[in-house]
């Protein structure tokens, strides 16, 4: 499960990684980085983002 | 530049907090290194710029015009039926900015002998064998991947903060403990006056939250909101609606740079360190729950901390019990404070629009009040003010105790 930053949009704020219950997010000076490993698309970050810039990540 | 494998002090952090802390450690002669994410310290900005001139003395800052841009002398409160409620104030403050504000910081602490390490992310901590915090890994950067060692590691990181959380301490924020914000900075704004700030309540306007125009000049300014995190909507919608709504300030105006990010408004941690390790600033939700200001708490946490810290480093004894005096003092000095301002934005968040305009028209006969009110102080004076209105006197009764 994972997330992903629509780039056109993100302002790389970082606050998504502040409020990720499972420390999934980081983010890399410019980009937002998601572990898809430790994601378990609660959906905290898409309703937080001030500019609506996450989504989830469909499954194949 | 060279860099050693071992510190007194490592920070992790470059913003106020960080930089702060750095000067008051390398003043002390320990050796001081800052580490920091972003290629460009002071940029981008996530903040609104506003800081008070209390707080520049509490870290020994100076008026500096290159940063210090516009004076603020009080702010308009505008109540959800567009009601201003004028609040002059003798604490003046500042509009800032912040991109040179940083840089400025960053360089009196490299004066003092700090060294500064950017474009670097520090990604975990390292621990000794008995379980201290004893460094950070790093990567990126000029240096790649590196292992930093130091007695001392103050974790400076901001809201975001992953260095507390590398170091085991919980420091997450629920989703309606923290502000989504979201703000320009514009100019060919109309302004009646450029040196108040001018705050904008109302449910449909910022829902548990404010809009503000902090002025940066005659006709510049930062145009922000702040919104509960768990909001459906985004900041944005409602900033852009905010904008759209006031034609008379707006009109000719035109954004020159987005801004955003995540203001933790909830209670700050309770045990902000551990063994090894000192957590300042929003990395411990050091921020006024009220108006999200988290630069100065920031700096006055830095400047007990490095003091703290650089006794316990000099001791050779950084256990958590060393370095507990840190939090036992900030607490008294300002946590208790703003634990008791978390109460009056939890009653603030109840209300309705109509509340909020009574309540304006109750305070505009005593904005000292309302100023003191919202710092968490008074809140007998401030509760007798409502008894006339059942449901706010009632609500005050059972949260502002
Ligand atoms: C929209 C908005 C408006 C605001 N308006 C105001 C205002 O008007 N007045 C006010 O006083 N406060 C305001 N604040 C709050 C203020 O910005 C913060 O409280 C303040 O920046 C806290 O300072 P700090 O030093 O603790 O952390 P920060 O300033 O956040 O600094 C943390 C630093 O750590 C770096 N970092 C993070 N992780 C790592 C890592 N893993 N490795 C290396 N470096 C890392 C970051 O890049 C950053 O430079 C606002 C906040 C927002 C979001």
């Amino acid at each position: 499960m994972a997330v992903k930053a629509d780039r056109d949009k993100c302002i790389y704020c970082g606050g998504c990684t502040a409020v990720c219950p499972v420390n999934a997010l980081t983010l890399k000076e410019t980009r937002i980085e998601c572990d898809a490993s430790k994601c378990t698309d609660c959906g905290l970050c898409i309703k937080f983002c001030p500019v609506g810039a996450l989504s989830k990540v469909k499954k194949e | 530049m060279r860099f050693e494998e071992e510190y007194d002090v490592v920070i992790v952090g470059a913003g106020p907090g960080g930089s702060i802390a750095a000067r008051e450690f390398a003043k002390r002669g320990l050796s001081t290194l800052v580490i920091e994410r972003r290629q460009e310290i002071g940029a981008p900005v996530r903040c609104g710029e506003g800081l008070g001139e209390v707080w520049m003395k509490k870290a020994e800052l100076e008026y500096d015009p290159t940063w210090c841009l516009q004076e603020m002398r009080g702010a308009v409160l505008y109540a959800p039926n567009g009601k201003p409620v004028k609040i002059p104030t003798d604490n003046k403050g500042y509009v800032i900015e912040r991109k040179m504000f940083e840089k400025k910081l960053a360089a009196q602490a490299i004066r003092e002998g700090a060294q500064y390490l950017v474009k670097t992310q520090v990604y975990d901590v390292i621990k000794d064998e008995k379980g201290f915090v004893a460094g950070v890994k790093t990567k990126g950067g000029l240096l790649g991947a590196r292992d930093f060692k130091a007695k001392l590691v103050i974790a400076a990181d901001g809201v975001d903060s992953q260095t507390a959380k590398y170091a085991g301490i919980n420091t997450f924020n629920p989703l309606s403990e923290v502000d989504s914000g979201y703000e320009y900075e514009m100019a060919g704004l109309k302004m009646d006056d450029p040196h108040m700030i001018h705050l904008y309540v109302g449910t449909e306007i910022a829902p548990r939250g404010y809009v503000w125009i902090f002025p940066k000049g005659k006709d510049t300014a930062n145009v922000g909101i702040g919104i509960a995190g768990d909001n459906q909507q985004t900041a944005k919608h409602y900033l852009d609606k905010f904008i759209a709504s006031h034609p008379e300030i707006f009109e000719k105006a035109g954004a020159y740079e987005e801004k955003g990010g995540c203001v933790p408004v909830g209670a700050p941690l309770e045990k902000p360190y551990a063994d090894g390790l000192m957590i300042i600033g929003d990395a411990a939700h050091m921020v006024n729950p009220i108006h999200g200001g988290g630069m100065g708490t920031a700096m006055e946490a830095a400047v007990i901390a490095a003091r703290i810290g650089a006794e316990a480093v000099s001791r050779g004894d950084v256990s958590e019990q060393a370095l507990k005096p840190f939090a036992d003092e900030w607490f008294k000095e300002r946590g208790e404070q703003l634990k008791r301002v978390l109460k009056v934005r939890k009653f603030f968040e109840k209300l309705s629009d109509d509340d909020m305009n009574y309540l304006a028209d109750v305070f505009i006969n005593d904005t000292d009040l309302l100023l003191r009110f919202s710092d968490g102080d008074k809140f007998s004076s401030a509760v007798k003010l409502f008894a006339k209105h059942p449901k706010l006197a009632l609500l005050a009764a059972k949260m502002l105790v």
